[in-house]
């Protein structure tokens, strides 16, 4: 539909294109990243009884603007010893694989970067861009304990794959589609029409369905934390044991796009929980829009819907991190291997079973 | 088996207290003061900068010989018997203090110079956020007397005391055995009133 708007505006296929794709970069990404980093050292503040950034703007909502303006003005420092070609390339791995899961995830019925048949594949296979990079990162920075953040990220994010993936299978073998906008429209209605409450066909296999779907939300949610580097999976990171890990070399706008493509990633993998289990960007009421009759309205609403859902499991998000302590690396691929995997098996053969009733 | 069930039990169930924990923190108010717009209640005997009253200073050297670091300079001048100097609370003063310097990039505010002093006019004030780009700055001098002034006073008492001086040799010229000379008024009154 915008694809449309802007081909009729410019009359460029290009153009139209190309506006398309970097839309959701500076409407969304770019400023949600700002508020979320605000967010998340707000409610570590709260959570620890601080106030946190206060002096920038009305309780220091315009810190983190001011702190990219910052690390835009920073030296760009290359150590001697790093790989340059793949150091500098790293960052823009990185933060190329998170957008490009952007590209799949419906805002709203109107805008979807790309209406792909394929959109929870394509996601799960073009954030494996992310793992080279960081990868990447760790070995260019020729530093220790960069490298071993990097190890663990790759271990960790390749490990914790696999729940996630049985959790999506779980559900295009209900649905049939691996189509996030059709995904989202079928979760359409009311939100007993959600996945997590056994999708939108009426009958007695819904009700059974529901307590496993909590279970596949949970395994999801888990292992999509653990995707993203978050804590209690922050291994990776260990500010305390490894000086945040792949990112220690890093200054200025790299670091900025390191940091940056966390908390856009963060989003997505909310994003795809929402899509998938809380009916994407419908609305759980019904819409206003369609009270009033102005079919307008319907798409801004659809909208707020997604951002409000998914700004609630990044507040999660953050809520564990502020909560849990960081697992180590064993206990780590035991909860993977022993725990979340066999799991995620059982729940898809009895979800199986029950789609056959 | 009991134990793989039980593990996942105890995982979720911890977290979920865990969580249900931070979360009643987030409604708790901070304890954050929020520094210079707002400025924490200071106990009642806080020790901070120091002050000296100079109207009141007798220039007794008393604070400078307590200080475990050594950092009170006071030098004097006697003033002459003509002038009537006097402390708030009407106590003779038989010294110009011509220069007071306490060095506060070495003060450990101890207050140790503070309770020798027998007119109480060195004491500590409230005042904390003092910091100077220049170490030199930190040198504060109390001394109330311009520089012009100090070199009257001390012109001044020279010549008292050379006139003195031709004083006694007149005498001493006049009456070759006197009993006792005049002792000068300024340093035994000094002494008495330590
Ligand atoms: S407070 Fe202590 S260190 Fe400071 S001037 Fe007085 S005696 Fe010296
Ligand atoms: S002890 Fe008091 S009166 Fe004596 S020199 Fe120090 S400040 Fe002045």
């Amino acid at each position: 539909m915008t694809y449309d708007f802007f081909y009729k505006l410019f009359g460029s296929q290009v153009i139209a294109a190309i506006i398309q794709s970097l839309l959701p970069l500076f409407v969304f990404i770019l400023p949600f990243a700002l508020f979320a980093v605000w967010l998340e050292r707000k409610v570590s503040a709260h959570m620890q009884d601080r106030l946190g950034p206060m002096r920038v703007g009305w309780h220091g909502w315009l810190q983190t603007v001011a702190d990219i303006l910052k690390l835009i003005q920073k030296e760009d420092i290359i150590a001697t010893a790093n790989d340059k070609p793949l150091f500098n390339l790293a960052p823009v791995l990185v933060f190329v694989g998170t957008y490009a899961a952007f590209a799949a995830i419906p805002f709203t019925s109107a805008f979807i970067g790309s209406n792909l048949d394929l959109g929870v594949f394509f996601i799960v296979a073009v954030s494996g861009f992310v793992v080279a990079g960081i990868l990447m990162a760790g070995w260019a920075s020729n530093n220790k304990y960069s490298l071993l953040g990097a190890m663990r990220s790759a271990a960790q994010i390749i490990s914790y794959e696999i729940p996630t993936v049985m959790v999506i299978i779980t559900i295009v073998m209900i649905t049939g589609t691996l189509n996030l906008n059709t995904l989202s429209q079928l979760q359409t209605g009311h939100f007993w029409n959600w996945m997590i409450f056994g999708g939108p066909v009426f009958g007695v296999s819904k009700f059974l369905m529901i307590p496993f779907m909590i279970i596949s939300f949970g395994i999801i949610y888990i292992s999509t934390l653990a995707e993203v580097n978050r804590t209690p999976f922050d291994i990776p990171e260990a500010e305390s044991e490894l000086v945040s890990g792949y990112h220690t070399e890093y200054s200025g706008m790299k670091f900025a796009m390191f940091f940056l493509a966390e908390y856009a990633n963060m989003f997505a993998v909310s994003a795809i929980v929402t899509a998938l289990f809380f009916g994407g960007y419908q609305s759980p009421i019904g819409y206003i829009g369609h009270l009033l009759g102005l079919p307008w309205l319907v798409p801004i609403e659809q909208l707020f819907w997604f951002t409000a859902k998914g700004l609630f499991f990044v507040f999660v998000q953050m809520w564990l991190r502020w909560t849990l302590p960081r697992l180590r690396v064993d206990q780590l691929m035991t909860a993977c291997w022993k725990y979340l995997i066999p799991i995620a098996f059982a729940d898809l053969i009895i979800i199986g079973l029950i789609t056959l009733i | 088996m009991r134990e793989y069930f039980k593990n996942i039990w105890a995982a979720v169930f911890t977290v979920l207290v865990g969580m249900k924990v931070t979360f009643k923190h987030l409604f708790v108010p901070a304890v954050t003061i929020q520094y210079p717009d707002v400025k924490p209640k200071l106990p009642e005997r806080e020790r901070n900068r120091l002050y000296v009253n100079m109207d009141d200073c007798i220039g007794c050297d008393q604070c400078a010989r307590a200080c475990p670091l050594g950092i009170i300079n006071i030098e004097t001048v006697k003033a002459l018997p003509t002038e009537d100097l006097k402390t708030s609370q009407g106590r003779k003063k038989a010294l110009w203090v011509t220069n007071f310097t306490i060095d506060f990039a070495k003060c450990c505010y101890c207050q140790l110079c503070v309770f020798p002093c027998p007119t109480e006019c060195i004491y500590m004030t409230d005042v904390y956020e003092f910091s100077e780009y220049e170490r030199e700055n930190l040198i504060y001098n109390f001394s109330t007397l311009t520089p012009e002034e100090i070199e009257q006073k001390k012109t001044n008492l020279s010549l008292f005391e050379a006139e003195k001086a031709k004083e006694k040799a007149a005498k001493s010229a006049a009456a070759p055995a006197p009993a006792k000379p005049v002792p000068p008024a300024a340093p035994t009154e000094t002494k008495k009133e330590n």
